[in-house]
């Protein structure tokens, strides 16, 4: 694990009735990064790695983490909704909309309602569009088959804070709440995707078990004019297990776009 | 109290070595496992027998819904009630159809409509969410099993009683034309049962001044009995009522033999097949998330302690998941816990995993002969 140079703030906004805990670090135009099924307890490498160009803002979604439930709060959509509001809230321009997993589709459901305040979209490993290849049915797994599911090399798995731990079972439930049927897809989304105008990368694991790698292909596919970027040592979370590689592929990206 | 004659219908011929292969008997042991000649004869068989309990003086027979696994095949229970409406004279207890899983709940209200009328009012209606391992089959969102189970009970009590046609609206469901035929027999409707595993807000919504429905409690060792119907009771105190005993119920299964010894040793494999390979189950598949309250996954997880051990006749005996022994043996024990649980209604599984027909028979027979009578023949018990 690299040290981490960037100081970190963690901060609670509130936001269309929900307590939001953000974490913020670094300096530059806004990276909103979106999680995936479990929020980030603390400052992460890859943060790190991107703190140097960007102001990166880390959001526990509402229903996850150390975030409240709001009471609205029942699909993938409602979220996107919301985090239309947070970046307005916010006052953020020029947004690098980063989502990992369930992320991935909140960030193709608000880039599909919304571009204004976009700049690009990364996705990295994402849900939205139906598997064509089943991986692991992480519902039927216990949180060490899970560990084990999402990792290329397991032994890379940071060990949780009893935060983390004490907030899995809440996660469980709003993921499931948001993803279990369809399981993690929206048959919308794969309809209109194509519509998407911004600058997009996808980016995978090589080694994902969760939603194994040809979903790379469908991603980009249905989006045209994506940029995927597969990712060697990684599984299902490449920006925690290679934070070097995925931080240099996105700024690389990030670079092609501003040109 | 009640005595009802309940049946899983398992798939007893099941190879039991299957868990050389699989790790459980639901949602994803292969369907090759199920022999249809085979499961003709285990129809039939089981239909008998819950004629024959009919027969020999129980107040009713029960049957139940699951889906997807060997431990029980009666995915519509309706069915079964259906083939045993005209050959029986006691109560069919459906208990019961899992609300959440259905799309359209008036498909729940008409089922239990036809079985009233047919049998003139001898229907006990069981609503229940049905257990995790069904929302991985069915592929039914867990996290929306109160919204829907809530909303679908509602829907049905007030097709049931209210002149239709109407329309319904509710975050879940909406129908434009509401308009139950048949109607229920028995006015304003059946009797409604909850069965459950013993999460608190099913037992707080059953137990609620304005329904005040039979609260039963399946399957688990006696100390979470009590604590949950004792849950029940301080509810319906805090509610502004005293709980009657036909307001609480207990189903676990039973075997009566000719004396202790005999009884145990008889009944030793098929119990040991019914909790450790019948139910065999990982705790994701029997709880996915969002199925229970994050408060309620607690309280269930504490009371089913040890499931996931291996099961020896001795120590379900020991917990009070299976009573088992001579009649006389049998008697004591239900009269205990009649008194002691405050029971006014108990089922008896009186087959259980593999127990092969002619035993089962003999079971049944026993528990109506000499244990159902003497103990009706007792003064009625106080509770303690």
């Amino acid at each position: 694990m690299t040290t981490a140079t960037t100081s970190a703030t963690r901060t609670t906004i509130e936001v269309e009735g929900a307590q939001v805990s953000v974490l913020r670090g670094g300096s530059g135009p806004p990276l909103l990064f979106l999680h995936g099924s479990d929020a980030f307890g603390d400052w992460q490498p890859f943060m790190d790695e991107l703190a140097g160009r960007f102001e990166v803002i880390v959001p526990d979604h509402p229903g996850f983490g150390r975030s409240s439930t709001p009471p609205w709060l029942d699909t993938i959509g409602d979220l996107a909704h919301f985090y239309r509001a947070f970046i307005e809230t916010l006052g953020l321009r020029d947004v690098v909309l980063a989502g990992h997993s369930l992320g991935g589709w909140i960030g193709c459901e608000l880039a599909l309602r919304d571009t204004r305040d976009l700049h690009a979209l990364v996705l990295v490993d994402s849900a939205g569009l139906p598997l064509t290849v089943d991986g692991v049915d992480t519902f039927m797994c216990s949180p060490d088959e899970i560990r084990a599911a999402s990792y290329a090399d397991a032994k890379r798995a940071p060990v949780l804070d009893e935060e983390s731990l004490a907030n899995q079972a809440k996660n469980a439930l709003m993921t499931a709440r948001v993803g279990w049927r369809p399981r993690f897809y929206d048959p919308q989304l794969a309809k209109w995707l194509h519509r998407l105008r911004v600058p997009t990368l996808v980016v995978w694991g090589e080694t994902d078990a969760i939603f194994p790698p040809q979903q790379a292909a469908v991603f980009a596919a249905a989006i045209g004019g994506a940029q995927t970027l597969m990712i060697p040592g990684a599984g299902h979370l490449p920006h925690v297990e290679q934070p070097r590689a995925f931080a240099a592929g996105v700024l690389a990206f990030i670079d092609g776009v501003r040109k | 109290m009640k005595y009802i004659a309940f049946h899983l219908m398992p798939y007893a011929d099941l190879d039991l070595s299957y868990t050389d292969t699989y790790d459980s008997a639901w949602v994803t042991l292969p369907n090759s496992y199920y022999d249809p000649v085979k499961g003709h004869a285990l129809y039939n068989r089981y239909i008998d027998e819950l004629e024959y309990a009919d027969q020999l003086g129980f107040d009713g027979v029960g049957v139940n819904e699951h889906h997807q696994n060997a431990y029980g095949l009666m995915p519509t229970p309706g069915v079964i009630a259906g083939a045993l409406a005209r050959r029986t004279k006691g109560t069919i207890a459906v208990l019961g159809r899992a609300l959440p899983l259905v799309n359209n709940p008036l498909v729940i209200a008409e089922e239990f409509s036809m079985i009233d009328n047919i049998t003139g009012g001898r229907l006990i209606a069981g609503f229940v969410r049905g257990i995790g391992a069904e929302y991985h089959s069915w592929n039914m969102n867990p996290a929306f099993s109160h919204e829907r189970f809530g909303e679908a009970h509602d829907l049905i009590v007030r097709a049931w009683t209210e002149t239709g046609p109407f329309h319904w609206r509710s975050k879940h469901y909406d129908f434009r034309y509401v308009n139950t035929w048949p109607r229920p027999y028995q006015q304003p409707h059946p009797p409604i049962w909850i069965p459950s595993q013993g999460s608190r807000e099913t037992i707080v919504w059953a137990a609620a001044a304005e329904r005040k429905y039979t609260y039963l409690q399946t399957y688990s060792p006696v100390s979470a009995v009590k604590r949950f119907l004792d849950l029940y009771r301080e509810e319906a105190q805090k509610a502004g009522y005293t709980a009657a005993p036909e307001q609480l119920g207990w189903m676990t299964p039973v075997f009566v033999g000719e004396t202790d010894a005999s009884a145990r040793e008889e009944a030793k494999p098929h119990i040991e097949a019914f909790a450790n390979k019948f139910l065999r189950m990982k705790s994701e598949m029997t709880r996915p998330p969002g199925y229970l309250s994050l408060a309620s996954a607690k309280a269930v997880l504490e009371a089913k302690a040890g499931r996931g051990a291996v099961h020896t006749v001795d120590s379900l005996m020991e917990s009070g998941q299976f009573i088992c022994g001579s009649a006389a043996t049998v008697r004591d024990r239900l009269a205990e816990y009649e008194r002691t649980l405050g029971l006014g209604n108990f089922l008896a599984l009186l087959q259980f995993g593999t127990l092969p027909h002619e035993a089962t028979m003999r079971n049944i027979e026993r528990f109506a002969k000499d244990v159902i009578p003497q103990l009706r023949a007792r003064q009625p018990m106080v509770p303690a």
